[in-house]
């Protein structure tokens, strides 16, 4: 693919590229309290503000409520604001997210996904992010750092386009994302300043000569109506999200196309459709059976929340069978994502079986076995309401 | 898939055959501790231990509550009731589980960051309320488990990962927060001060109330070694050289301010009722009235 722009290329932890992203965005304020797996996230903007490289204003809060409360005064006033979290950290956080989101305020944050507590727990699963699914932010996924770092910038353009100003949550695997080295290209600091452009509120705070109101009540008579318009914001959400993903490909020269990313997939019979770092896990898998004449893909969440159905519908409608991989669950049902994809499919007549893994819970590693045996079950799969487990000593 | 062997972790043994003598208080299955050489969480450990150990409470009848952070680790390796909630909640935890069961000792035992940045609100909720629990907050100036960054007890112009060139933010003088806020026994010491440490253990875990103990303690790690305390020794020589050792002062005055001496000793030592007195007062109360 062409590009624009000269990128140059380092070896970078994913803490760091996604700080690399918040550094080039340099948004007006940002409010933070450590977590693992997402501390140095903090710590490497801590740097940078007070290495005088940012001009933000970094308030170190006392907890994740007060950072994103912090975010939400910030970002009504006028500000571009970001902030960074995981698991507990998202916990207490939420109750701000959802009016974050009520407030349609663009606040990006990233996710060094951990699993939720109790029993307590610091590696990677996605029960944090599952947590938010109803907040009304948007939410996207990353299977690198690479990723990470170029949809931090996306976000920033999405949640601010005025169709959508809405929060945006990029979810990037924590450890095996955050803390390994990886070659990230990142790209000139002007470009990401020109993408991302300049940031107009809308009704800030601080224009005392047209004073607003945020935050005020609203009864039975007008809530109903805003979370209606709550719902077009996110219903504006794809269209804006291709285009500027679509600006941002031309712009760094990688190919981002859709929702989703589909892994050889025209000619599949058998895919598996999951979220985050273990999209690279199973590519490798699929390459192997390629060679070995199987017909495999594999379908990558970019976007979860909106959730794009159609274009889900066209990816998966051929094969004859697909396992969703939730990376929690959703005690009481299937996994979420299963839910997602199933009920894209609810008014089609013809659609593949589709089974339902629960996997990596708490960190719990996921081999290119455990996706092989995955692929080899999909064979002759029926339909079932059978929930089942990877990796699991039962 | 296969089973999941236990890691087997070796067991250091200092002096071979030689055994801790509090070690009946440990569960030892979960040694060696996560924490680094020359951090104070030991000693303030032990001197919890000793003190237990010379009141002769039966262990049974005390409960361990911690946060999270290196400190939140002493509710799991104390063989006595404990619970290690989530990040700054372990005193609302810890005034329940006094109402339920008000036979137990309660204490709370967790960090600087824990308990008075994300967790703050419910401290001076419990000391106002005169709650029935002791706390023994182990200040290391900053959040050491997340990797030493700045917190609301860092002092001026301390440097941590997100103060790189010192701190700027007025710290709380915890002693002072503490009897503002009510408590009814409120004492600092260092981990130097193992011994009188250990004494004001005992005092607090019989007075009624709400009672306070900070332990000032090093953290070579994350805190000393960016601020010129390069190890623990340098630490400890830093409290025998400014701790002084004053009672009944005015907490007021009596903040921690580097390079300078400061106050350790007994604060406030005052009773008056507890939230359980007022408690059984009022239902007694009602019920004389209600029947
Ligand atoms: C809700 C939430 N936010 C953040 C964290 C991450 N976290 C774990 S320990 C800690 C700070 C601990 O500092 P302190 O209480 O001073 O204890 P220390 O580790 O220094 O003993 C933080 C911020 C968490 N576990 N939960």
């Amino acid at each position: 693919m062409q590009k624009t722009v000269v990128g140059y290329r380092k070896a970078m932890t994913g803490h760091k590229a996604v700080a690399e992203a918040m550094r080039q965005i340099e948004p007006d304020v940002v409010a933070v309290y450590p977590i693992t797996p997402q501390s140095e996230i903090a710590e490497y903007y801590a740097e940078y503000v007070h290495n005088g490289v940012v001009r933000t204003e970094l308030v170190p809060v006392e907890s994740e409520h007060s950072a994103m409360s912090a975010c939400v005064g910030a970002a009504a006033a006028g500000a571009r604001v970001m902030t960074a979290t995981a698991s507990q950290g998202l916990a207490l956080m939420v109750e701000v997210v959802y009016i974050a989101a009520g407030l349609r305020l663009p606040i990006v944050m990233a996710l060094a996904n951990r699993s939720l507590s109790a029993p307590i727990n610091i590696h990677c699963d996605h029960s944090d992010a599952y947590l938010a699914r109803d907040s009304g932010a948007i939410q996207i996924f990353a299977e690198s750092a690479q990723e990470a770092y170029d949809y931090m910038i996306i976000a920033q353009k999405l949640a601010e386009d005025k169709r959508v100003r809405l929060p945006v949550l990029v979810n990037l695997d924590g450890f095996t994302l955050t803390h390994t080295l990886q070659v990230v290209e990142l790209l000139p600091d002007e470009a990401v300043k020109g993408f991302v452009g300049e940031f107009e509120p809308i009704h800030p705070l601080l224009d005392v000569d047209n004073p607003s109101t945020w935050g005020a009540f609203a009864m039975p008579d007008y809530y109903f109506e805003l979370k209606r318009a709550q719902q077009a914001g996110m219903e504006a959400a794809p269209e804006a999200f291709l285009e500027v993903q679509k600006a941002f490909s031309e712009l760094s020269g990688r190919a981002y196309r859709g929702f989703f990313e589909a892994y050889r997939l025209e000619d599949a019979e058998r895919a598996i459709v999951v979220m985050g770092s273990t999209a690279g896990t199973a590519k490798v898998v699929v390459d192997e059976l390629r060679e070995r004449g199987e017909k495999v893909g594999l379908l990558k969440v970019w976007l979860w929340r909106p959730f794009v159905r159609e274009e889900l519908v066209k990816l998966l409608g051929h094969l004859e069978a697909v396992a969703v991989l939730d990376r929690a669950l959703s005690f009481g049902n299937m996994g979420a994502l299963f839910l997602d994809v199933t009920s894209a499919f609810v008014h089609e007549d013809k659609r593949p079986v589709f089974v339902n893994y629960i996997y990596g819970l708490g960190g719990r590693d996921v081999t290119t076995d455990q996706i092989k045996r995955v692929y080899e079950e999909l064979k002759g799969a029926r339909p079932s309401h059978e929930l089942r487990y990877l990796g699991l000593r039962e | 898939m296969p089973a999941v062997k236990p890691k087997s972790k070796p067991r250091p043994e200092v002096l071979p055959g030689v055994r801790h003598p509090m070690e009946k208080y440990l569960r030892t299955d979960r040694l060696p501790h996560i924490w680094c050489s020359g951090c104070g969480l030991g000693i303030a450990l032990s001197s919890f231990l000793y003190a237990i150990e010379e009141l002769g409470i039966d262990p049974n009848k005390v409960a361990v509550v911690s946060g999270i952070g290196c400190s939140g680790r002493f509710a799991g390796y104390v063989k006595m009731d404990s619970y290690h909630t989530t990040h700054g909640r372990a005193i609302p935890f810890a005034v329940g589980l006094k109402l339920a069961n008000p036979d137990l000792n309660v204490v709370v035992f967790s960090g600087d960051g824990d308990l008075f940045a994300i967790g703050g609100n419910h401290f001076i909720h419990a000391a106002r309320r005169n709650a029935d629990i002791t706390v023994l907050c182990v200040n290391n100036f900053n959040y050491g488990m997340t990797g030493g960054q700045l917190g609301p007890t860092t002092p001026p112009e301390a440097r941590t990962t997100t103060s790189p060139y010192g701190n700027f933010e007025h710290p709380f003088n915890l002693v002072y927060l503490a009897a503002s806020a009510g408590a009814t026994y409120v004492a600092r010491w260092t981990t130097l001060h193992a011994r009188r440490l250990k004494e004001s253990i005992k005092e607090a875990l019989q007075h009624p109330g709400f009672n306070f103990i900070e332990i000032i303690s090093p953290c070579p790690t994350n805190f000393g070694r960016r601020n010129r305390l390069r190890d623990a020794l340098d630490e400890m020589r830093y409290y025998a050289d400014k701790a002084v050792i004053q009672h009944g002062v005015d907490p007021a005055g009596a903040e921690v301010v580097p390079g300078k001496e400061f106050i350790v000793g007994k604060f406030v030592d005052v009773r008056k009722p507890t939230y359980l007195e007022l408690y059984r007062k009022k239902t007694e109360e009602l019920a004389a009235r209600f029947g």
